[in-house]
């Protein structure tokens, strides 16, 4: 039953979730899909126009899709957001707050769009390549949107939509050891605006490599930011990946990384989410042949009244594969989190070994999280293990920390601090490692 | 050591304290003089345990009564963290692992708390690097444990050494071990031991909890003390120890039931 209230804000409130307008909300964001490309490399139209007969068949998702029961998007579906145009003024004090000495290699993006005067590719090893569509590889373009996961609307949305491409591409056997750091600022604007994200690493057989992916918002504003990511890893190649999002507090924030992983490949990722008024973020890892080894830390901290979701998947296809994932929430006010990490073993997959754990620490009586560890086995000789735990501080172990001569105050931080910590320390640059550990505690504070 | 006309650093009088409203401590009495070392025994549930964490501020117990003086200030009424800071040193029957903290980074916390009290400057982190490197030796103590999280994957007795190691770090006033000897193999009971002989000085005191001689032997005490149903029964030079190996607690008890009824 429909009811007509002739109230004049009703075209602002809130959509409800599962009605049909969600499919206008999605029209209204391709209408704003980029028609004359500003460089145009062989096979970008056809990538483009896969996504969008793939989005054709979709729609939104409300929380009566499984995959968002506990995510609302209606703070999204809500607000009409514009496509950002970019702008790659800023003033340099601002970057330097942003990068890092030890990652000399970085592509910076503002609001999508490439920022070479920000950018540092100079010192670009022998054995990387990173570059922009502009001077993309063809044979890189055509690797995008390949990958399991990349159907997914919001996936196939942003490879509709993406105004640039960062590649990052490492040539067979070289070992770079210089971190490449990923950057996509946003930038204050008046009216609400969407920003599409993309990157594209390729890490080639015998490779290795440090990528460090950031999402950070140069000042407080409404925003989307729509990000998708793609990792291949060739045979026995090896990335080290962090991925920070730090977005602005109002921020919607979504992404992707999509992971392939060929045989005795090596991936970890570190996942950390703190920003954003509502944030998901979907890993999916697809081994696709024997042996590899995959290593997932994830971190969220909530606070305030955010909603932090992260939908991971993994996916084996050989045997001989390797797991393990630790995802930990810090969750405090009003906030909310929500961890869903799906492991799949089918029968192929004989002699995995993976772990998961989702641990969660609740700061307050109000702060929720819903963890789903989710382990579908079909193979029959593997070790699996998986586990959650949810606890508030210990107060015993406060107790301790006072017979020690820290105050209550002093020893709940330091307790927090340890407990992200232990994600935050597997990032590979010790300046990130302070600046993000500085970020969780003045949130807690 | 006794010494004529020492400091009193801890004077407790009729001392009660409950849990959950469950009564624990009835009325104990200890006075300890600088340079002391004072041996509490008893059998489980005597009380014990609970007399070290009253004692170290524990927020489950609720004292009901009676009065706790340590150098002639009331310890009552101060928090965990002071009594910590004003040289109350408590070492844990279990040490509680917290991940994710490096044991170098909590004993420097710590460490400057003390100092901050005390209204010295905090020692930075290279200094204070060079003073817990050094005492290490107290313990044996491989510098890795540094570098791990606190208490995190140690065995019982490293974890013991570590308690042992704070204390070398904040050189308590009163030093109260709680069953440090419990789940220790003889070596590691030798190094704790030696340690907290390093450590006891005519300026100090040490409270040893325990439930076994054998701790005794390489800690020599003033004092024993036996404890039952929440009271100190009796109290006794070293060799009471060796009576209470050879013939149990039940003599004690005994004698303490006779010596009631005769009043």
């Amino acid at each position: 039953m429909t009811l007509q209230i002739s109230s004049p804000d009703t075209v602002d409130k809130p959509l409800r979730s599962g009605t049909p307008d969600r499919q206008a909300y999605l029209a209204a964001l391709l209408q704003q899909r980029p028609l004359v490309e500003k460089v145009s490399p062989v096979g970008l139209e056809e990538v483009r126009d896969r996504a969008l007969s793939l989005i054709q068949e979709q729609a939104l998702p409300s929380n009566h899709d499984e995959d968002w029961r506990f995510t609302d998007l209606s703070a999204l579906y809500q607000t009409a957001f514009q496509r950002a145009s970019g702008s790659t003024t800023l003033p340099t004090p601002d970057l330097e707050a942003l990068t890092w000495t030890e990652a000399s290699v970085r592509l910076v993006f503002v609001n999508g769009v490439y920022a070479p005067t920000l950018s540092s590719i100079s010192a670009c090893p022998a054995g990387l390549k990173v570059s922009t569509l502009a001077d993309a590889d063809p044979g890189a373009i055509a690797q995008l949107g390949q990958q399991q996961g990349m159907t997914e609307v919001f996936t196939a949305l942003n490879t509709v939509c993406f105004e640039d491409v960062a590649v990052v591409e490492v040539a067979q056997n070289q070992i770079i050891d210089t971190p490449i750091h990923l950057l996509f600022l946003t930038t204050a604007k008046d009216t609400p605006s969407v920003n599409y994200p993309r990157s594209l690493v390729i890490a080639h057989n015998n490779s290795s490599a440090t990528l460090i992916e950031e999402y950070v918002a140069l000042a407080e504003s409404t925003y989307f930011t729509n990000a998708v990511t793609e990792v291949w890893l060739g045979q026995n190649a090896q990335l080290n990946h962090s991925r920070i999002q730090r977005e602005a507090k109002q921020a919607i924030h979504i992404g992707k990384t999509a992971v392939s992983q060929d045989r005795d490949s090596r991936y970890t990722l570190t996942s950390l989410s703190l920003g954003g008024q509502m944030s998901r973020h979907n890993p999916v890892i697809v081994p696709t042949a024997e042996q590899t080894d995959t290593t997932l830390n994830g971190l969220t901290l909530a606070v305030d009244q955010q909603i932090a979701d992260t939908h991971s998947e993994l996916s084996f296809t050989g045997s001989h594969c390797t797991a393990q994932q630790l995802h930990k929430c810090i969750v405090d006010d009003r906030a909310r989190a929500v961890f869903n990490g799906k492991i799949f073993v089918p029968k192929a997959a004989q002699q995995t070994n993976a772990s998961q754990l989702s641990r969660n620490l609740l700061l307050s009586a109000k702060a929720r999280v819903d963890t789903k560890p989710q382990l579908e086995i079909v193979a029959d000789d593997v070790k699996c293990a998986h586990g959650a735990t949810v606890s508030q501080l210990d107060d015993d172990e406060i107790f301790y920390l006072q017979s020690r001569g820290l105050d209550r105050k002093s020893a709940g931080d330091l307790l927090v601090e340890g407990f992200a910590a232990e994600i935050i320390d597997q990032i590979p640059m010790i300046e990130l490692r302070q600046t993000l550990l500085n970020a969780v505690l003045s949130q807690i504070r | 050591m006794i010494i004529e006309n020492s400091e009193l650093i801890l004077s407790v009088r009729n001392l009660a304290a409950e849990v959950d409203g469950t009564p624990i401590l009835k009325g104990l009495n200890l006075d300890i003089k600088a340079g002391e070392i004072h041996a509490i025994m008893g059998p489980n549930g005597s009380g014990k345990s609970t007399f070290s964490k009253v004692l170290a501020g524990h927020p489950v117990y609720t004292v009901t009564g009676g009065e706790v003086l340590y150098k002639g200030q009331n310890l009552l009424e101060l928090e965990p963290e002071d009594r910590a800071r004003s040289g109350v040193f408590l070492a844990f029957q279990y040490p509680l692992e917290i991940p994710g903290v490096s044991n170098l980074d909590f004993l420097r916390v710590a460490y400057n708390s003390k100092r901050q009290h005390e209204g010295l400057e905090e020692l930075d982190a290279f200094d204070f690097d060079d003073l817990v490197r050094e005492r290490l030796d107290v313990v044996k103590m491989d510098p890795a444990f540094l570098d791990r999280s606190v208490n995190e994957g140690f065995s019982g007795g490293e974890k013991k050494r570590n308690e042992i190691l704070q204390m070398a770090l904040l050189a308590p006033t009163l030093a109260i071990l709680d069953e440090t000897d419990s789940g220790l193999d003889i070596d590691a009971l030798k190094i704790v031991a030696n340690g907290v002989n390093q450590l006891a000085k005519p300026d100090n005191a040490t409270l040893l909890i325990t439930h076994y001689q054998r701790l005794l032997d390489y800690i020599v005490p003033d004092f024993v003390h036996v404890m039952a149903e929440g009271r100190i029964l009796t109290t006794g030079g070293k060799e009471l120890a060796q009576e209470l190996e050879a013939r149990g607690y039940d003599w004690v008890r005994e004698e303490d039931m006779a010596e009631v009824a005769a009043r």
